[in-house]
């Protein structure tokens, strides 16, 4: 990933190629023709607009997930029931800042500008998964976030290995290599409390019981009203449609569900012998339009808490950048000495 | 509103042996930050054992020229390639 001040150049790179003769048709046959012989993208590359808005929006909303995603699970660090819990959980939440920054890295690349992002996420112009905005009222919140949510981020994720842009799919590789540990650590941590108390077992089936559906929705409305679907499916941004996706979650989920030994709440969930699939239940698609719209449990706590860290850290970039320029000034000062000293002696 | 924090590409050797390669970006105020932050960015399993940071106004890169590519002086020497030489079979050794 080569960042924003190179990705910057490329803007005046285009724009003398156009002044050389090559016009827009021919940068869009060419671009086309890269997409359609499944090469990648690179930054440096000309690009349709749509194509470069479109990547960062998705990429921002995905990086804003990853931080925001921070939030329910760090609210139990301080809580875990043991010192083993606890250093996962610190080591799962780093990880999902590392994604974070993996993906404002890749966004870079396309000309977006940091600083404006966070201030797009937190003067709420840009949105974050919504699943982010549900509570996490239980310890056996941590463990089924970590087996649906994380593993539904994986069937998200994996396609988008291949996505046709460079940057975004090296740091998907990256990010996929680290999510294995997410979805385990939290199933390991259901299985232990399975075996636990009979209150256990059910603060897990509580925990399942409120976080299935919202998972269903993380991918996004049904593919009939997902309007920009096949323009970034043409683009090769998107391999798969949300229903594909949806289905093999759920298909993905049902055996483990069985071998936990809880129950998924959908009655309509039953195994299609002839489709080869798992038949399941329709989502509350306007629970989804409400929480994505700024209704959900937690919007307001998320993003007002974000903008706290951001704010509460502004003393310490000014501070690390005062300290920068002071030791530069003193480099140069001393640089200048012993030059003067040399030509002295 | 303060300054932002410069851009820096950050490249890691995975192993002795092998070449630093280009991971990815991030913002520090100077480079000691940039160093630190690298580590914890982008080697938290081992993945280097060694760390270079260069702010990214600092590189220089080739652009996609599609007019008149930059490479073609290396697409016509074909001689530079060892299959270009027709060597009988029993010579052994080569």
């Amino acid at each position: 990933m080569v960042g924003r001040e190179v990705g910057v150049s490329m803007t005046s790179t285009g724009t003398e190629a156009s002044a050389a003769g090559w016009d827009e048709a021919r940068l869009s046959e060419q671009f086309d023709a890269t997409i359609a012989k499944d090469q990648r993208i690179e930054p440096r590359d000309w690009m349709p607009d749509g194509y470069r808005r479109t990547l960062i929006r998705q990429i921002a909303q995905h990086a804003h997930s990853e931080i925001i995603g921070m939030q329910p699970e760090g609210d139990w660090i301080t809580r875990a029931p043991s010192l083993r819990r606890k250093a996962i959980l610190f080591a799962k939440v780093q990880d999902e800042a590392g994604h974070g920054l993996y993906l404002y890295s890749a966004a870079e690349t396309l000309g977006a500008d940091r600083a404006e992002l966070t201030d797009a996420l937190i003067e709420g112009r840009q949105k974050y998964s919504s699943i982010f905005n549900y509570p996490t009222p239980t310890f056996a919140d941590v463990g089924v976030i970590g087996w649906f949510v994380d593993g539904a981020a994986i069937c998200n994720q994996v396609p988008l290995c291949r996505c046709s842009y460079g940057p975004y799919a090296r740091a998907m590789v990256r990010v996929c290599k680290e999510e294995s540990f997410h979805q385990r650590q939290g199933y390991e941590l259901l299985l232990t409390m399975m075996r636990g108390t009979d209150g256990q077992r059910a603060m897990v089936q509580d925990a399942v019981d409120r976080w299935w559906w919202p998972s269903l929705m993380m991918f996004g409305p049904p593919d009939d009203d997902s309007p920009n679907s096949a323009r970034s499916m043409a683009w090769k941004i998107k391999r798969h449609s949300n229903d594909e996706l949806r289905q093999r979650f759920v298909d993905m989920t049902v055996p483990q569900a069985e071998k936990l030994g809880v129950t998924l709440p959908d009655p309509e969930l039953s195994w299609n012998e002839e489709r080869g699939h798992h038949d399941f239940g329709t989502p509350d698609w306007s629970e989804l339009q409400r929480v994505i719209s700024g209704d959900g449990p937690r919007n307001v706590e998320r993003v007002s808490r974000r903008r706290a860290a951001h704010e509460e850290g502004a003393w310490v970039r000014e501070a690390a950048t005062a300290h920068a320029a002071k030791q530069a000034a003193r480099t140069q000062e001393t640089a200048r000495t012993q030059k003067t000293e040399g030509a002295a002696a | 509103m303060t300054q932002e924090w410069p851009l820096y590409e950050v490249f890691v050797r995975g192993k002795r042996g092998l070449n630093h390669v280009h991971v990815g970006s991030l913002h520090a105020a100077d480079d000691a930050m940039a160093l630190t932050h690298a580590r914890d960015l982008y080697t938290r399993r081992n993945e280097g054992v060694s760390i270079w940071v260069v702010r990214s106004e600092h590189i220089a890169a080739s652009t996609r020229d599609e007019k008149d590519p930059f490479f073609a002086p290396s697409a016509d020497k074909v001689y530079r390639h060892p299959t270009f030489y027709d060597i009988p079979d029993d010579v052994p050794h080569i």
